[in-house]
């Protein structure tokens, strides 16, 4: 790169580069979400297929495919992959290719900063999935990776814990970009109070991220020197707590369920007016809740730790506080089912998506609410009942908004239709999979089978089953999905500016494909 | 707010990104391999070389950027917000740590020797234990050791980083209006002090050390006491780090009294810095 | 109050309902439990299941007769009203209300579960990677209770065993915890190595046992029986490998075994001041060597490479005697080797070394008496 002759290249529309350093090099935002993108869907495949080796072992009870030590490094890495490497990165490729398009500006305020952000996490995850195969294999501690047992973990500990500290670089760096952009960058006329609200929920999920990554970073760099350096922090006969840890880390660990939903509470928020033909229901309130979950993310952390014996206020405390999430989640709730209300609907896949999301979102908020129950969670805490409530959020939740936002968006940015067929294919498979997965381990919860064992009691067996032969048709679901994408990619019928017809919102006034630089001139806001 | 956007510069392609990532990586394979004894710390130091090198170039486009006038008022906006954040996530680093600290002092040693609900933790596993902080624990992890005074040189340096913040402070000014003697005497005030503080705070290290058995390895008390002020040492050490360059940068007559944003960035890093270390006194040493 | 009479109404319709559906194959429900504690807490988790469906039914019900009636190929045209701030004021409240309905009876149950007066015996529970140490405070009995051998067996991948023939596989020990039913007992939990859960569903609660800390609590438990529970919290390779058995006998009953245990304990301190012959210890080693031992360093003394190293072989082992005796006793700080001189007696600490030292083909002949190991712990 020649410096000395860079005038002002934003408004030329120069093509990108050519070849591999296109990729490595950029600064375009559409480059850089798509690489996100991309990423996360590898990501994905590779946290999927851990997962169904854990459903594979247990598809009956007896050890048969692999052995405890290694089934315990799947969960672990099955949750670390899928959370940082899947649908955070899939969130920030959203954000990346959306905001900018629909605040109206011409790239993401920190362009340099925003390649650094996305080509740190390939080398992150080289580190953390190297570790399957270091002596004593990765980390096996749960995704939590709780000490002291996290301290007994091989080779692979320090890689570990070096990789949660490159992920939360980028995802900081990431949070910044985000903030600046929206602050910062808006096209004239775009008022706070007139942004789409997957603005608004990445704006308060960036806030989030940077608050409680560094958080995390501090968590784990006190491991590292409980492990190498002789400090006595989380270990009693020196004067501190194991428990201790688990504060730290769900001071980190609870905000970032809500990182893991907000920005699909966004999408969503998108999708249903656009099949409704109806404009939002509560633009406002939306606002306000979100902003209040945030809020309230803060101070419900230690209901994760119910049964660590806490002083009994503080049992009261984070139960009351837990409780007050449900509020502003049922506003948002109620608002979307308004604005389906007296609309004029119809179901393309990005709907249906939606739809389900509303759905099994708030079965898994209901399990979740059953959880914040302190006297009852006493019973569920580290069962299948657990497993059964976020798996609910976060798969027909965070990843099927992501699925809904993919084939909403896919046509501006490829500038093809998705193949409608096969796309009402992969969502009638995954939603009716997605359930039979995961509906069962409710029951299995219930009835005492606890979560991260890889053999149980023959009285299991039977929802064991049928959850796993819901997890593979699920996974075998999900390759549809990819050749979907690769489809659209390579063609399909051209898709027209607007793509649907209730679709409101600047990226839409672009043609389909957008040009490299979206909004070269600031756009006219109504 | 938001202004017309034909001029902010988006920037060409850059190599650097992936520099910093490969350095990163050298960086985490290197120290993780040295923590675990499998090599030495050759790669460790060599990834922080191509960081180093990363750093220099990277910053070095943007100084080049920045004087040939292709920042407007907009991309300046953009480095400000984005500096505040990066100081914001800094904070809840620190944020962590201090919790930490207040977690022990007020649960996990009280409840060990007993109080609120400790009772049967104290009676049937540590009925021995009675020293209240600072403590390094029922096992008496490190040994006999000798709690650090604030009113020595802890104090002294307290007092040279309050006035490190009024001479970058005077810097800035003398810098606004153009003063440019005066904004070298300041900053380079500033420099020494950083300089000052870090050697303060190296002696006292080795003294806690040598003479008091206090270390990384005492118990509670060492572990925070050594990672809030050594993190902080740290921090301060980067800060001293920024303000020569940025002296260098003066010298060379960088920044104009309207447009000096790198030095205002690195300004509040350095308030930043001051403002943990307030914190670190009084509830580390005095507390 | 009307509405909670309700909602119990319901509650006990459905909770009917379930149990009748509920074969022993196929159990769907939360156990109801044998303490108090335990029914109130299948009582609130019922109450807030209902809830919850309720609330389910109402929103879902609102979706899907939208989704139904207001479609673009029904000739649906989509109305234009986008705010209603009387709608939106009444469902931030009327969460807020059902909400505090759960919350009351909620914090009734937690206060009762934090009220630790008034208990009649304790005993101390202790997690052990990967079993359970159980200490009767007032009795002075103390044992360790680990997964029952045949379990153990049937478990390993290439056992060849089926697990279905198996009679509450996975659910077994060696040594059940046996208590007395209509006392108040007192549990302290607590760890030796890494975090462990003590759970027994039927009691109504689990409690992380910490190392370095006790956490307390309590059960009374209405009818003798046999409840059988796991440990909650990760724990290492074999947290799914460590059972809980408790058995709830009635007094009489219970003071028998209580008797029973402390001669058994009695005659295992006396057997620790003769002379063992080689053979009798290496019988004995084996035993403590399969239950204690195998788990990490494996029933072939070859240990998992990068994790737990072999003694087969091992300089340790082979070397002078009184470095592995210290291993084994003092264990190593900071790795999963625990300290085993608070965990196995004399005789068995002395019979596990021979064994080791004998096996595997370690040649070295040594035989470590019960006494060197008496004297050791000076
Ligand atoms: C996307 C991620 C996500 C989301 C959104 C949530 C949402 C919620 N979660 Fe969940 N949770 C996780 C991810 C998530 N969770 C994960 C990953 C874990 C396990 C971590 C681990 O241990 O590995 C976990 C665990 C977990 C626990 C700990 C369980 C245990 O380990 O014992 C608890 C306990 O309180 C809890 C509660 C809640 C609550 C109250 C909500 C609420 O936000 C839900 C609010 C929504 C609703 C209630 C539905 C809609 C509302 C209405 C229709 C209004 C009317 C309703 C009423 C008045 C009831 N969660
Ligand atoms: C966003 C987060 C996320 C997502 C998307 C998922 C997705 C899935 N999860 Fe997981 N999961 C977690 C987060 C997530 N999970 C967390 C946080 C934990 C807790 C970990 C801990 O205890 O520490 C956990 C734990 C967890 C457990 C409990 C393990 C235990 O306690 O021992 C189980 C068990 O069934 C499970 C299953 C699945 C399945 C079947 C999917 C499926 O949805 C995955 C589907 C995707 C694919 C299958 C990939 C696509 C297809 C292919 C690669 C082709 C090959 C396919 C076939 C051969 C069929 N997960
Ligand atoms: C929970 C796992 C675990 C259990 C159970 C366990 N060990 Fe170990 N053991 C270890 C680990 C890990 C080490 C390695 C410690 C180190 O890093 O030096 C070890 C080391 C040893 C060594 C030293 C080996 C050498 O070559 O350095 C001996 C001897 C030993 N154990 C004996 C025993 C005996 C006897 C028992 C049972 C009574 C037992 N162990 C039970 C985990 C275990
Ligand atoms: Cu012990 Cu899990
Ligand atoms: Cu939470």
């Amino acid at each position: 790169m020649s410096t000395a002759t860079a005038t002002h290249d934003a408004h030329e529309d120069h093509g990108p580069a050519k070849g591999l350093m296109r990729w490595i090099t950029t600064t375009n935002h559409k480059d850089i979400g798509t690489l996100y993108l991309i990423f996360a869907l590898i990501m994905f495949m590779i946290g999927g297929a851990m997962a169904m080796v854990i459903r594979a072992e247990l598809f009956q009870p007896g050890m048969q495919l692999v052995d405890p030590a290694f089934f315990n490094q799947m969960t672990t890495v099955h949750a670390l992959v899928m959370i940082f490497g899947g649908v955070m990165p899939a969130f920030t490729g959203l954000a990346n290719w959306l905001i900018p398009m629909m605040i109206g500006a011409p790239d993401m305020a920190l362009p340099r900063m925003n390649n650094w952000s996305f080509w740190i996490l390939p080398f992150a995850f080289t580190l953390l999935l190297s570790t399957l195969f270091m002596d004593g294999g990765g980390p096996a501690a749960g995704w939590t990776m709780y000490p002291p047992l996290v301290l007994q973990t091989g080779d692979a500990f320090p890689f570990m814990i070096l990789s949660i500290h490159m992920m939360g670089i980028s995802s900081i760096m990431g949070s910044i970009n985000v903030i600046v952009t929206i602050m910062n960058m808006r096209a004239p006329g775009m008022t706070l109070m007139k942004m789409p609200l997957f603005v608004w929920t990445w704006l308060i999920t960036a806030y989030l991220l940077i608050a409680t990554m560094p958080v995390l970073a501090g968590a784990v760099t006190m491991l590292l020197t409980d492990k190498f350096f002789g400090t006595s922090f989380f270990s009693a006969a020196g004067g501190g707590d194991p428990v201790l840890y688990q504060h730290v880390f769900w001071f980190f660990g609870h905000p970032e369920v809500y990182i893991l939903i907000l920005p699909a509470f966004g999408i969503i928020s998108q999708i249903i007016p656009t099949f409704a033909r109806k404009p939002l229901f509560g633009y406002s309130s939306m606002v306000y809740a979100t902003a209040s979950i945030a809020f309230l993310s803060f101070i419900v952390w230690a209901h994760h730790m119910f049964t660590v014996g806490m002083p009994t206020a503080g049992e009261l405390f984070f139960m009351y506080a837990t409780m007050m999430i449900a509020v502003p989640t049922g506003v948002k709730v109620f608002n979307w089912v308004s604005t389906m209300w007296k609309g004029s609907m119809t179901f393309e896949t990005p709907m249906l998506f939606a739809i389900a999301f509303v759905f099994l979102f708030t079965i898994g908020g209901f399990s979740g609410l059953m959880l914040a129950i302190a006297p009852a969670d006493f019973q569920y805490h580290d069962t299948y009942f657990v497993v059964a409530h976020f798996h609910y959020v976060l798969v027909s939740g965070a990843v099927f908004s992501i699925m809904a936002a993919v084939y909403y968006w896919l046509p501006k940015w490829t500038g093809h239709m998705y193949d409608e067929k096969l796309g009402k294919l992969h969502f009638w498979l995954s939603a009716i999979s997605m359930n039979v997965l995961f509906f069962p381990q409710h029951f299995l919860g219930l009835a005492g089978m606890p979560r991260r064992i890889p053999d149980y009691s023959v009285q299991f067996t039977g929802f064991n089953q049928i959850s796993s032969i819901g997890g593979f048709v699920f996974g075998l679901s999900q390759v549809l999905f990819c050749y979907i994408v690769y489809k659209t990619i390579k063609g399909g019928q051209p898709a027209s500016e607007k793509v649907w017809e209730g679709a409101q919102g600047l990226e839409w006034t672009l043609p389909s494909p957008p040009p490299y630089h979206s909004f070269v001139e600031a756009p006219a806001i109504k | 707010m938001a202004h017309a956007q034909t001029d902010y510069y988006v920037p060409h392609g850059s190599h650097w990104p992936i520099v910093g990532s490969i350095g990163l990586f050298t960086t985490a394979i290197g120290a993780a391999t040295w923590m675990n004894g499998q090599a030495g710390p050759w790669l460790f130091y060599a990834g922080l070389a191509v960081i180093i090198f990363m750093m220099f170039g990277w910053f070095g486009t943007v100084i080049h950027e920045s004087l040939s006038g292709m920042y407007n008022r907009q991309v300046d906006h953009s480095f400000r917000q984005g500096m505040m954040w990066f100081i914001f996530s800094e904070v809840m680093f620190f944020a962590a740590f201090f919790g930490v600290l207040f977690y022990a002092r007020n649960f996990s040693v009280p409840w060990l020797l007993g109080m609120g609900s400790g009772l049967s933790t104290h009676e049937v596993l540590w009925p021995a234990y009675n020293q209240a902080w600072p403590t390094n624990g029922p096992a008496d992890v490190g040994g006999d050791f000798e709690a650090m005074r604030a009113w020595g040189i802890p104090a002294l340096n307290t007092l040279i980083l309050l006035s490190s913040g009024v001479t970058v402070t005077l810097a800035h000014w003398a810098l606004k209006s153009g003063e440019r003697g005066k904004l070298i005497l300041w900053l380079g005030a500033t420099v020494a002090l950083g300089a000052t503080f870090l050697g303060f705070q190296a002696y006292e290290y080795i003294h806690a050390y040598h003479e008091m058995n206090l270390t990384l390895h005492t118990g509670i008390y060492g572990s925070t006491f050594f990672m809030l002020t050594g993190f902080h040492g740290l921090h301060v050490t980067i800060g001293t780090i920024m303000l020569l360059v940025i002296l260098l940068r003066c010298l060379k007559g960088h920044f104009t009294p309207d447009e000096h944003f790198a030095f205002e960035a690195v300004a509040w890093y350095w308030h930043f810095v001051d403002v943990v270390w307030l914190g670190l006194f009084i509830f580390v040493y005095v507390l | 109050m009307k509405r909670s009479t309700a909602v119990k109404g319901v509650t006990t319709l459905a909770s009917l309902l379930l149990a009748e559906s509920a074969s022993a194959e196929y159990r769907l429900n939360m156990t109801q439990g044998v303490t108090p504690i335990s029914h109130d807490v299948y009582d609130l988790h019922m109450t807030i299941l209902w809830v919850c469906v309720a609330i389910g039914i109402v929103v879902f019900g609102a979706m899907f007769y939208a989704v139904y009636k207001h479609r673009k190929s029904k000739g649906a045209v989509a109305a234009n009203f986008h705010e209603s701030t009387f709608a939106e004021f009444a469902w931030t409240i009327v969460p807020i209300l059902i909400l505090v309905s759960m919350a009351i009876p909620a914090t009734k149950t937690l206060l009762a579960m934090d009220d630790l007066s008034d208990s009649d015996m304790t005993i101390k529970v202790t997690g052990i990677q990967w079993k359970w140490k159980y200490d009767y405070l007032d009795d002075g009995i103390s044992f360790i209770s680990s997964l029952a051998p045949e379990h153990n067996q049937a478990r390993q991948r290439d056992s060849g065993i089926d697990v279905t023939k198996i009679e509450n596989y996975l659910l077994e020990v060696d040594h059940p915890v046996v208590v007395p039913v209509g006392k108040k007992i007192r549990f302290l939990t607590t760890a030796n190595d890494v975090i462990h859960s003590w759970w027994v569903p039927a009691l109504g609660w689990k409690k992380d046992a910490i190392p370095g800390f006790i956490n307390e609590m309590w059960a009374r438990i209405d009818k003798p029986g046999v409840y059988r529970g796991q440990c909650a919290e990760l724990c290492g390779k074999d947290h799914g490998f460590m059972p809980i058995v408790v058995v709830a006998k009635n007094e009489s009953d219970y003071r028998d075994w209580v008797a029973m245990k402390k001669q058994e304990q009695a005659d295992a301190l006396a057997s620790a001041d003769r002379a063992w012959s080689k053979d009798e210890l290496m019988k004995k080693g084996a035993q403590v060597y399969a239950t204690s031992c195998a788990a990490c360093h494996q029933a072939n003394g070859q240990g998992l490479p990068g994790a737990f190293p072999a003694l087969a072989g091992s300089a340790l082992v082979k070397g002078p005697v009184e470095g592995h005796i210290d291993r084994v006793m003092n264990g190593k700080q900071g790795t999963a080797m625990a300290a085993f001189a608070g965990l196995l007696s004399d005789v068995e600490i002395a019979a596990v070394i021979t064994y080791e030292r004998n096996s595997f083909g370690n040649d070295t002949g040594d035989v470590v008496q019960p006494a060197t190991i008496k004297a050791a712990r000076k």
